[in-house]
């Protein structure tokens, strides 16, 4: 166990290492489009070029690489260009509001696609289980901004029940969080609930059920106490995996709602070439991943005794 | 140098027809097989409506994609022009005489919305498809060459691809749109490598599985090259999963380049395609939602019918 977690650890660093080895260098690609978005595009050519060289970014890579790990290691995530701050002291903030989105997802998502999942892989093929079938497909088969722009145009435009922008500007409101969160569990939902219906109606079908249902069990108790704990086990690790999708996720739902997000915060670097920032927010990203499919891997081995940590 | 020639013998010409020919087979025995799926029909059905508008765009647009008529700007649905507004085609400059109708209103430059819609389905029907194709012959490559290989090739190709899928997605699309500029050509690229190792671990799953079975043991026997056992062999046993696997990622292909659009990352601004009509009027959507909302649900629809035809030969597959 111990081994294995060090096993993971080490492989989370080497991947960072490279991850960041190869950002590093593609981004070098465009150090002089980071000039032009900095002082604008009426900057003189020889103003720019006195930028880069007042910045440092005209050094050989290999030294600006080595001054941004060495930082990296001390715990300098470096300045952001953008905003003309240190990186960390936008990035944690815009971490947390990220995860309080999340975790809202979270706890609607997952009450809501478990139940469904339950509910339809009980009795496949009946009535009920096509009708969530056909809603999950058609949820999950609406992108996120589109959703965004429907529910907008309903519960703002036409309604008024809802603020149109999360960009809490007067202090948290809770008004704003509902669109936001609403558009990403109508988009993930559907994956979920078909990973609980199949594991489910699997479990339906096996010998023991059989059993239970034929020694007179109750069918709500054959349910809850025997057929949910093991119909339970796949979807665990499809449910922390979905953390890793949120993070893609919350890019498109942060931008329309303006949610002042870590979403948001990557686009934002990206269109503007902000390297150190660009490159701490592929570093968490990378953390996330690596660490979501430890978790995935360690609670699915607890779940199901038969898998031993090899 | 003989070998080429070898290829090119009227021998080859009439296998290659033969194999067309099965194919052709293949596809309408598919569409017959479909018909026992409702869901299936009705994915197809929506598709081939998208692929009739993206072919007669020219015939059932009514209007240029690009004519800007002014007083029709963010106009709600139905509006009509008054007539003595100049307004300007490619080649001259035209009064309006108080016809001209936008069914689904304007946008915020004053043109069609319906007339961008249409021409809209024909770069998202040229662009995902192209993408995920490239995507699958990379990823298929990608996947024969570990699953039957093994050995070093198999521990290299996976753990590139591991470290790849380990990242976001999107994440992995804005980094490389930035970097690079936005163009049709990078779409694709970034698509392809995005998506190859996902299909990589696909097609690997399913060579491990059918490298064991008896036709190819026999064509090692017969002393058949890898490529031979690769591609004629292996290859067309594994197609069912990966016929289905395609309808849904050409659906996720299309959110993405939807997505991209979106982000403003998409395709350059005169293109109307769907993403980028709602980038377009985004601003607007909250006012006049009518620019925003039809580009939506068209391409809601469009990427429902993959996953319902993806979810009618899942079905199908099934039961035999």
């Amino acid at each position: 166990m111990i081994f294995f977690l060090a096993k993971r650890i080490v492989l989370m660093l080497l991947t960072m290492l490279v991850v960041s080895i190869i950002l590093f260098a593609v981004l070098e690609v465009n150090v002089e489009n980071l000039a032009t978005r900095v002082l604008g595009q009426f900057a003189t050519p020889i103003q720019r070029e006195d930028w880069l060289r007042d910045n440092g970014y005209l050094r050989p890579i290999y030294v600006r690489y080595f001054e941004w790990i060495t930082g990296m290691l001390q715990g300098d995530f470096g300045h952001s260009t953008r905003f003309n701050v240190p990186v960390s002291e936008m990035l944690w903030g815009r971490l947390a509001n990220t995860g309080l989105l999340g975790l809202c997802v979270f706890a609607v998502m997952i009450p809501l696609a478990l139940t469904l999942g339950i509910l339809s892989g009980m009795k496949e093929g009946s009535s009920l289980d096509r009708s969530i079938t056909f809603v999950s497909v058609m949820t999950t088969s609406v992108p996120e901004f589109a959703s965004a722009v429907l529910m907008s145009a309903v519960f703002v435009f036409a309604l008024g029940w809802l603020p149109g922008t999360s960009g809490m500007t007067q202090g948290f409101n809770w008004a704003e969080m509902v669109l936001p969160v609403a558009v990403l569990v109508m988009y993930g939902f559907g994956y979920i609930a078909r990973m609980m219906r199949a594991s489910m109606a699997e479990v339906m079908h096996s010998a023991y059920i059989r059993t239970a249902v034929l020694k007179g069990l109750p069918y709500q108790r054959v349910i809850v106490r025997h057929a949910l704990r093991n119909a339970m086990i796949a979807p665990f690790t499809v449910i922390i995996l979905q953390i890793n999708w949120l993070l893609s996720g919350v890019i498109v739902v942060e931008y329309f709602f303006a949610y002042q997000g870590f979403g948001a915060l990557l686009l934002d670097a990206a269109l503007n070439v902000d390297i150190d920032l660009i490159m701490a927010c592929a570093m968490v990203a990378t953390v996330v991943a690596v660490a979501t499919q430890t978790i995935a891997d360690i609670g699915y081995t607890y779940l199901n005794p038969r898998i031993r940590f090899s | 140098m003989a070998q080429i020639e070898n290829d090119l013998s009227p021998g080859t010409a009439a296998r290659l027809a033969a194999g067309l020919a099965g194919f052709a087979r293949g596809l309408v025995r598919g569409v017959l097989l479909l018909r026992e799926s409702w869901v299936g029909m009705l994915g197809a059905g929506i598709l081939v409506f998208w692929v009739m508008v993206a072919i007669l765009a020219p015939v059932l647009a009514p209007f240029p994609p690009d004519q800007q008529i002014s007083p029709l700007i963010n106009a709600p649905p139905m509006s009509v022009a008054d007539a003595g507004h100049a307004f300007f085609t490619d080649e001259e400059m035209l009064i309006t005489d108080g016809t001209e109708r936008y069914l689904l209103g304007g946008d915020g430059l004053g043109r069609d919305v319906l007339s961008r819609l249409i021409y809209g389905a024909r770069s998202v029907l040229i662009y995902a498809p192209i993408a995920t194709g490239f995507a699958y012959a990379i990823g298929i490559l990608m996947g024969l060459l570990a699953g039957y290989k093994r050995g070093w090739i198999d521990d290299v190709l996976s753990r590139i691809s591991d470290m790849i899928l380990a990242f976001p997605v999107l994440v992995l699309y804005v980094v490389i749109i930035t970097v690079m500029e936005r163009s049709a050509v990078n779409i694709v690229l970034a698509v392809t490598f995005a998506s190859a190792p996902g299909i990589m671990r696909i097609v690997r799953g399913l060579v491990l599985d059918l490298r064991n079975r008896d036709y190819v043991a026999a064509a090692q026997t017969r002393g058949e090259s890898s490529w031979y056992i690769m591609f004629r062999e292996i290859l067309p046993n594994a197609r069912g999963p990966l016929i289905v696997d395609a309808c849904l990622r050409l659906g996720y292909t299309t959110i993405t380049i939807g997505v991209l659009g979106f982000l403003g990352l998409g395709l350059p601004p005169p293109d109307p395609n769907w993403g980028n009509l709602i980038a377009e009027n985004r601003n607007i959507a909250l006012t006049a939602p009518h620019s925003t909302v039809f580009p939506c649900l068209a391409i809601s629809s469009l990427v429902l019918a993959l996953n319902l035809l993806a979810d009618g030969l899942r079905e199908i597959s099934l039961k035999d």
